[in-house]
Formats: C-alpha cells, structure tokens, sequence
C-alpha cells in the first residue's frame, strides 16, 4: 500500500513537472505520454518483447546449466578450484559492453551471439552461490551420511546437491535481473529487433515516449522472470523457507 | 548388500559378537586431549550410557566407535556402529518416511522396499499417521524418534547415541524416555548413550560410564540392576543415579 502511495506520488510529480516546466516532450515525455505509447506501440513492443524474452530465458538457462556444473566441479576438484576460481572473478572484469560487438563478429547477427552474452553475464552470480551452497552443508547431516556408510556419489545426492538447490536458484534471481540489461547489449551491438534494438531505434528517431514504453517492457520482462524463478524455489526447495529446520 | 538391509540383533553362535571395545583409547586434537586412555565396553544387548560433564570428549568417543576419527592411541574395535547425531540430521528435503529409510536406500534398496520397512517400523514405533509429513511439521519429539527409526533402519548392531533428547523440554524428554525403553525391549541392540543428564542414564542404561572433564576419563562405573520397565523413583534407579552423581561431583572438585 505504501508502496502504491509513492508510486502514485512519484508519477504524480514527474507528471507535473513534464507538464509546467515547459520541458520538450522528447526529452523528458510525461507518464501519460509513456502510456499511450505502450497502448499505441503495443504490437511493435509485444513483437520486440518477444525476441528480448527468448534470448534472457534461453540466455538464463544456458547460465544456469554451464554455472551448475562449473560450480560441481569446482567443488569437487579443489586443484580446479585453485586454478580455475580466480579466472572466473577475472572474467567479471571484462567489460560485456565492449566484448558484445566482438561477439557479434564472431557468432553473427542471430540468437547465438545474445544467448552468450546474456549467458556470460548470468552464469557467475549462478556459480558462486551454488559453490556457497554445495559448501554449507549441516555438519551433523554429513557425520549422519557417514556413518550410514554413504559412498562420495550417494553424499552428493542425498546431502550436497539438495542442499546446493535453493542457492543455485537464489543465484538465477541475482542474474534475472542483470539479464534484460545483457539482453540489450547484445542487441546493441547488432541486431535487427528486440527491446534493445527498438530502444536504440527510438531515441534518435525522438521517440522518447516509445523509448520509455520499452525500458518499462523490459522492467516487466525481469520481474516476471524473477517471480517466475521464486515459484520455482517455492516449488522445488520448499524447506529453504522454513527457518524450523535450520534451528531444530 | 541384503545382509545389511535384515535386522542383526543377536545372532547366536557368531564370532564377531562383541559388542564394542575400546582400550586405553586416547584422542589429541593438537596440544588439546579429547579422551585420555579410555576402556570401556558394551557386551551385545547392552545398553551402555556414558555421562560426563560438557566438553569432556563423549561425542568424540562415538565418533570413534563410529569410525568416523581415528584414536591417537589404544584400540577401538566392535561390530558396525551407527551414529545418531545429537541434533535428529533429518534431511528437510525428504518426508518423515523417505529420512527413516534413509539408511536402505543408501544400501542400495529400491525406493517402494525402502518405504515398505520405513513404513512398517513407523507403525510399530507408535509414528502412524506421520509418514507424509515434511520435517519441519513434526514437532522436536516427533523428530527424534523419526531420528531413531531411521538409526534402527540402518542395521547396524551398535547404536551410538548422542544425547538423543538434549534439545527436548523436559516433559517430552521423559516421554521419549520411555518410549526408547520400550523400543530397546523390542528392537534389542548393543548401545552407546552419550548424555548430560544422570537421571536419563539411570532410567535407560545397565551400566552407567562416568568420565571426567577434559581430558575424558573413565572415574566410576555404576551398574544398575534395576529391574524393567523402570521409573524415575524406583529405588534402584535413584541409587545409581545418586552413585553416578557422586562420582561425576568427585570428578569435577578434583579438577579445581
């Protein structure tokens, strides 16, 4: 509720100043402006969305399939991990902005080239909260396994990879959100449409309104994916949630 | 692999029965000694409790029959021992029924045989009616005799307990006090019972293992000759409890 008060209020102000300060509409557009373009726009941005959404959920996946495994070996191979960790961390230094039009030279102007980049950005938040999670086991659920005889295999199955669930997928939340924006990039540096390409598209055509009617697209984009993904949590690790278990 | 999924109890006439042994057993960790010299024994179909002061190595010592630490010194030897950790363990991920069949499966029993014994154990256990449900809806007693269940379920002969109902209130800890009596009369085992509380050791134990603080020590032992089932106020308990008591107070002002 109160967020719905600060909202209205925070429009409510952009609205007025839009309107009275003699502002031109395509350098600061009102909300209403915003909105009608959503409403006029809408099957340019639905059509547009559509492509964004395919390369963030297939980027994500892809993220999330090379994270977990990469995350497994590193835990399960401490020399991989000595070797391979500190490259990982440096990998998040490369700036995806400038690497994204190598890519697209690379892999050419399709799907392939923006699943990469989503995937790139995605995978690493995936990988450290999965290694955190394969690591944080119950001590005494592990003497537990132990003690019942449980091979290396059998402890992963039973304890560490159950264990390791909820964090892989608190790490694809992280990433959901820095996903739309790699999505973008991507588009950036060669593509023919999607949300990015019509942002780009817009801002010097002076489609401002337009312009802002995709970013709130792509807002919606990552929120569903975040939800989405929370559902996922609740459906697969309901235990994460409840704190009983933890303090029992 | 189908010998450990039958139920062992005693099986007269084998070799291997010896319940569990330790002798002159010492454990270091660093400059810090855990168990100094420790012999104690379980005859098969004894219960055994060990009681001690915190800190003192109990833990340590099931660990060491459990074969999960190796001893600096001394021996420890005996059939398979299972550990009960002193927390339940019960894994959140699985449901009441799949945590006591744990130990079958991880045998290498198929899932539908796994639940089929959990099942029936639970039954007999006085747990019908909780086997669908998820960990963190049973209560702190519940969750221990799933615990137990799922520590009888592991066929082991020797069941190494630490302190079992340590995080109980009080009432619920009496309550599953006789409930593990009844169970021990049942599902006869050689055990270990690791616990703080003397009267707990008294009510459930045929013998009652004192050790001193750090570095553990065995100073008393008091067999109780109680007749079962017991009570709190069976004059044969209090006077162990009392005799144990003494011995574990002898051991403390000895250290100061």
């Amino acid at each position: 509720m109160a967020a719905l008060v600060l909202v209205v209020a925070l429009l409510g102000g952009w609205e007025a100043y839009a309107r009275l300060s003699g502002i031109d509409s395509f350098i600061l557009p009102a909300p209403t402006e915003v909105a009608s373009s959503l409403w006029d726009d809408r099957s340019l941005l639905w059509s547009n969305l559509l492509v964004t959404a395919q390369e963030v959920v297939l980027g994500l996946l892809l993220a999330l399939a090379a994270g977990v495994l990469l995350a497994i070996a590193l835990h399960l191979w401490r020399p991989v991990r000595r070797a391979v960790y500190p490259l990982l961390v440096g990998t998040q230094a490369v700036p995806i902005v400038t690497v994204a039009p190598l890519l697209a030279a690379w892999f050419g102007f399709g799907l392939l080239p923006k699943l990469v980049v989503v995937a790139l950005v995605c995978f690493f938040p995936i990988v450290v909260t999965t290694l955190d999670g394969l690591a944080s086991i119950d001590p005494d659920q592990d003497k537990l396994l132990r003690t019942l005889g449980a091979s290396r295999a059998q402890r992963f199955r039973w304890l560490e990879a159950p264990a390791a669930l909820p964090a892989a997928l608190s790490g694809a939340k992280i990433a959901v959100a820095v996903g739309g924006i790699a999505a973008v990039f991507a588009e950036y540096a060669g593509s023919e449409d999607g949300l990015g390409h019509l942002l780009l598209q817009s801002i010097p055509q002076l489609e401002t309104a337009r312009a802002w009617a995709a970013v709130l697209v792509l807002a919606a984009l990552a929120l569903a994916c975040f939800f989405a993904l929370a559902l996922a949590e609740r459906r697969l690790a309901p235990w994460a949630h409840r704190r009983k278990d933890s303090t029992a | 692999m189908a010998s450990r999924l039958e139920a062992p109890a005693t099986v007269p006439g084998q070799a291997a029965q010896t319940g569990v042994r330790c002798d002159g057993v010492t454990r270091r960790f660093g400059d810090l000694a855990a168990l100094q010299d420790v012999t104690l024994s379980a005859a098969p179909g004894e219960v055994v409790a060990v009681v001690g002061p915190s800190g003192c190595g109990k833990s340590t010592l099931l660990d060491l029959v459990c074969g999960l630490q190796t001893p600096d010194a001394g021996t420890v030897a005996g059939e398979r021992a299972v550990l009960m950790p002193q927390r339940d363990g019960l894994l959140p991920w699985l449901g009441a029924l799949d945590n006591a069949g744990l130990p079958l499966r991880l045998a290498g029993a198929p899932k539908a045989q796994a639940r089929d014994r959990a099942h029936a154990l639970l039954a007999e256990l006085g747990l019908a009616g909780f086997e669908d449900a998820r960990t963190w809806e049973l209560s702190g007693g519940m969750r221990q005799r799933v615990a137990v269940a799922r520590t009888l379920l592991a066929g082991a002969p020797v069941l190494c307990l630490d302190e079992p109902f340590g995080a109980l209130d009080a009432i619920t800890r009496g309550e599953l006090q006789g409930w593990l009596a009844g169970v021990l009369a049942r599902e006869p085992r050689t055990v270990l019972l690791v616990t703080h509380d003397v009267e707990e050791a008294a009510l459930l134990a045929d013998r009652v293992v004192v050790l001193s603080p750090r570095p553990g020590r065995v100073v008393a032992e008091v067999a109780v000759t109680a007749p079962r089932p017991r009570q709190p106020t069976d004059a044969a308990v209090a006077d162990a409890r009392g005799a144990a008591l003494r011995a574990l107070r002898a051991a403390m002002e000895a250290e100061r």
